[in-house]
């Protein structure tokens, strides 16, 4: 099998795969756009988003304010902006938390295996019995509110998750023959790992980090609505979420825009998942 | 005996015509192309061929068992005591699948239900088309059960297929088709998937609930061995047509189509002692890309120009046989007695 | 299967162990002096010293576990610092409304997911497995809470159709309750409702092409039994799985629904305790939530018995 290692060939055809899937490209398209409109919020921003206007209060759209402003009468699209750079940013931390724990300890686990793999693999079992949010809140609990604090616990919820899945590709890569070439040939295990297993275990590492950018963004976003997360005045998706929700009768475009955004983005994400495990996938391939 | 290939006359089961379709990418594909035989009661009728002759299609479409899509009955009938199966409703059909005629397949493994005990799934059909107290259904089941050889019965119908061997797997199946004592048995490779005693042992089964139960059995085969075993009388199928239709003791002695032949000659103990055609050379044809004229003439040894100019009929060449070769007259083909 | 239901159980016990230990142990996370910071704002010496002994915290750590522990099996999970209820009394006067919440949730997300799924895997490619696969990948990414709130927007504000928010105990108005809980329980179901309905479909799509499918229809059988016995048994065991991971999550997602929707559950007592940092209170929920979900997996696993009579057997 030629297809084994992500040699260029490999990758190459990864990328002709990815492209052929027309929903993962529009998705990574709608990504991008959300990515690059919250990146530069301060240029594109009409307005300051914690700029408050009292003669506009719950307005609806015009030309001034075309989303609309807020109970405070600040401007909803400047928001939307500024949260979209605070929540897509606290997703992202949260996961690279549950990467730097969940990675290095699931390459441990698969690759030696022995009770280290027992001892780190029941941890794994207790820390998933908890439900991610309870958890979350539980920590928060003990640490306090803020976004900070939120991303930490998130960050902790999620790495067991991460670490199975790396702990089973490393596993099955262990079994390769050319893992073992370079084992006795005598190479470190610290080189192995790095040079070589840490290789071919990225594609199902990366369609796991895709799909846990959006749980974590949908995480975020609770815990936010619940005043746990990002704390007012600071917008976030999530907060700005909880506080619409009290206006809801008036108007209901608070809901709708956050909403709408958290949604875009958790379905980018998901989507562009399933692109990579499609585009990666010779056994799921072989079975259709 | 039956005398003379005539429809209607004796047969309990009368394939007429039958053309099957398959969609394709290739658009629709012809995998059984007018295919006609019938079975007599208490007759065993091979129908032999390569995988991809349309044998397994045919078999199924017996039941109107054809999954739909990709398939589709494209002309024939099936007649069932005189009642024309391919043009009753799904409804109608539904009450002859494993009361009146009932079917066993290659797989023993996995043509079993993992998740119920065998005797679950045998008085299950039993139910289905005689009705009657759970208790009594189980009660045939146990029947069947000794009837097909299984020791120890009345325990076993508590199994799970998981834990029975493979050749006992497949006496199951056997119990499970004769539960309701069918008038037909379609066996599709019974014993493919058995190790040679096995294979023996199921045979002699099937005769023997052939002479208890006076059924028809059509078994579906790669194998001349097994024909020469159990059947009264032989279907040929190459490409998704009958190349040749003959009593067992003729076709053996003194095949009249060089395919046939050809099987003849690559059946195990026979190619190796004549030294001659171990295998057929080349493929069956796909369904979407069959040749002009015959459609074996780019295997076939004796291939000459009018081979290739157009369909050749089924040809009648005496008493109760048929063939699907033109030269099928001027050709001394080797028989293997 | 009783002696599969009670192994089960007998490993979780000591998992069970750890997972108190670690419950137990939140509160060293809390920064700082932990009876400094639970004792409310502004504390005076005797409030903090008072704090203290009810936290046991004078005590070498692993007695303070012991004692937590020791009172936890006999059903004491404390006092409240800040109400005087025991946590235990505050919990159970909440279980219904949870229990209310993710119960029905859990039976909206089955009966859901398996009907779309099996209709969709009946018939892989055509229109209505192409609506229901897209369905579904958008059902899986939108915010539950979310959704939460636009069917507020459509059933209770424009349309008053439903009320938008609080709860009814079931013994007092059982069609009240249901009417209640119609909205939150749709919103949490929704996307374990989608999951199970992708996985159930790919689950039917291959075993309608098993071999033993084939057999059942050459029996005769009706296309209901077919499907509804020979194929549904053989299709659950992932279909379970999926469910047991999604049951977790909806047992989370109860304490963001509990809040928006004024539901009075454990989730909305989480919440409040965080808020007033009463630290047993939250304990307690933590470890009732855990006891939750380890009894959903052992119910899961059980159920693989029934569905898979090898692993009865094992």
């Amino acid at each position: 099998m030629t297809a084994r290692t992500l040699g260029s060939p490999g990758l190459r055809r990864f990328v002709r795969r990815f492209r052929g899937n027309r929903l993962s490209v529009v998705a990574l398209v709608v990504l991008s756009v959300l990515v690059l409109s919250s990146a530069l919020a301060p240029w594109l921003a009409p307005y300051a988003p914690e700029a408050i206007d009292v003669r506009n209060r719950l307005a609806g759209p015009s030309v001034d304010h075309w989303m609309g402003t807020d109970s405070l009468g600040r401007d909803t699209l400047s928001r939307l902006l500024f949260a979209g750079r605070v929540s897509l940013f606290a997703a992202l931390t949260a996961v690279s938390i549950a990467a730097v724990l969940g990675v290095p300890l699931g390459l441990i686990a698969g690759y030696f295996g022995g009770a280290v793999d027992w001892a780190l693999g029941r941890a794994a079992d207790v820390l998933m019995t908890f439900p991610a949010i309870i958890l979350a809140i539980a920590i928060i609990a003990a640490t306090g509110p803020g976004l900070t604090n939120a991303m930490i616990a998130l960050g902790i919820v999620y790495a067991p998750r991460l670490f199975r899945v790396v702990r089973s590709a490393t596993l099955a890569v262990r079994a390769e023959t050319y893992i073992e070439a370079s084992v006795s040939i005598g190479t470190p295990s610290y080189d192995v790992i790095l040079r070589r297993v840490l290789p071919n275990i990225l594609s199902p590492l990366l369609v796991q980090i895709s799909l846990m950018l959006a749980a974590a963004l949908l995480a975020e976003a609770a815990l936010s609505l619940l005043g746990l997360g990002v704390v007012p005045p600071t917008a976030s998706w999530g907060n700005m979420l909880g506080r619409g929700f009290e206006d809801i009768r008036s108007t209901p475009a608070l809901v709708w825009w956050p909403g709408l955004s958290i949604a875009l983005a958790t379905l980018s994400f998901n989507l562009i998942g399933d692109g990579l495990r499609d585009a990666m996938g010779r056994e799921i391939r072989k079975g259709s | 005996m039956p005398t003379a290939d005539r429809a209607g006359e004796s047969g309990l089961l009368e394939v007429d015509g039958l053309s099957v379709d398959f969609a394709t990418d290739h658009g629709w594909a012809n995998v059984v192309a007018d295919v006609s035989f019938h079975v007599g009661q208490g007759e065993i009728v091979g129908l032999v061929g390569e995988s991809g002759s349309g044998k397994t299609v045919t078999g199924l479409s017996i039941l109107g068992l054809v999954p739909s899509p990709p398939g589709r009955l494209a002309g024939g009938s099936v007649r069932f005591e005189g009642r024309n199966l391919t043009g009753m409703s799904e409804r109608q059909l539904r009450d002859i699948r494993g009361n009146d005629i009932a079917m066993i397949f290659q797989e023993p493994m996995t043509s079993l239900n993992p998740a119920f005990t065998v005797g679950d799934q045998i008085s299950e059909t039993f139910r289905r088309h005689r009705g009657g107290s759970r208790r009594a259904a189980t009660a045939r089941a146990v029947e069947v059960l000794e009837l097909v050889g299984i020791p120890n019965a009345t325990k076993r119908v508590e199994a799970y297929p998981h834990e029975f061997s493979g050749g006992m797997r497949q006496r199951v199946m056997i119990a499970m088709a004769l539960t309701c004592e069918p008038k037909i048995l379609i066996a599709d490779e019974p014993t493919t998937a058995l190790d040679v005693t096995i294979q023996a042992q199921i045979l002699e089964l099937l005769s023997s609930m052939r002479d208890t139960i006076g059924m028809g059995v059509l078994l579906i085969t790669h194998d001349l061995g097994v024909v020469a075993e159990v059947c009264d009388r032989v279907v040929v199928m190459y490409a998704g047509q009958v190349v040749e239709r003959s009593p067992v003791g003729p076709l053996f002695d003194e095949p009249r189509m060089p395919y046939t032949e050809g099987l003849l000659l690559a059946m195990p103990q026979v190619g190796a002692a004549s030294g001659r055609l171990a295998s057929i050379p080349g493929r069956t044809p796909e369904p979407w890309n069959m040749p002009a004229g015959c459609r074996f003439h780019p295997r076939c040894p004796y291939t000459e120009q009018k081979c290739t100019e157009r369909p050749i009929p089924l040809l009648a060449v005496g008493d109760d046989r048929h063939s699907r070769c033109v030269r099928t007259a001027e050709l001394e083909l080797r028989g293997v007695r | 299967m009783l002696g599969l239901f009670l192994r089960r159980v007998l490993v979780s016990i000591p998992l069970l162990g750890v997972v108190s230990f670690l419950v137990f142990s939140l509160i060293v996370l809390v920064p700082g002096d932990a009876a400094v910071a639970l004792a409310g704002p502004d504390p005076d010496p005797a409030q903090i010293a008072a704090v203290r002994e009810r936290l046991g915290l004078n005590d070498p750590y692993l007695v303070q576990y012991w004692n937590w522990l020791s009172g936890v099996l006999q059903g004491d999970l404390g006092d409240s610092l800040f109400t005087s209820q025991t946590v235990w009394s505050s919990i159970s006067a909440r279980l219904p409304a949870t229990l209310s919440l993710a119960g029905l949730a859990l039976l909206l997300a089955i009966v859901l997911g398996i009907t779309v799924g099996s209709v969709a895997g009946l018939r892989p490619g055509t229109w209505i497995d192409r609506v229901a696969t897209v369905t579904a990948s958008v059902g899986v990414a939108v915010p539950y809470f979310w959704v939460g709130m636009i069917l507020v927007l459509f059933l209770a504000i424009d349309n008053t159709l439903l009320p938008a928010v609080g709860y009814i105990p079931l013994t007092s108005d059982p069609v009240s309750w249901l009417q209640h809980l119609i909205i939150p329980a749709t919103a949490l179901a929704l996307a374990p409702a989608a999951v199970i309905a992708r996985q159930t479909r790919a689950s039917v799509a291959t075993v309608m092409s098993e071999d033993y499918v084939r057999t059942a229809k050459a029996k005769g059988l009706s296309p209901v039994r077919v499907v509804g016995k020979h194929a549904l048994k053989n299709a659950a065991l992932p279909v379970v799985t999926v469910f047991g991971i999604e049951a977790n999550r909806l047992i989370g997602g109860t304490v963001v629904i509990e809040q928006l929707f004024a539901l009075p559950g454990i989730g909305q007592l989480a919440y409040q305790a965080v808020f007033a940092r009463d630290f047993p209170v939250v304990q307690g929920v933590v470890l009732v939530s855990a006891v939750m979900v380890l009894m959903i997996n052992i119910l899961v696993d059980v159920s693989y018995g029934y569905f898979n009579p090898r692993i009865r057997q094992s």
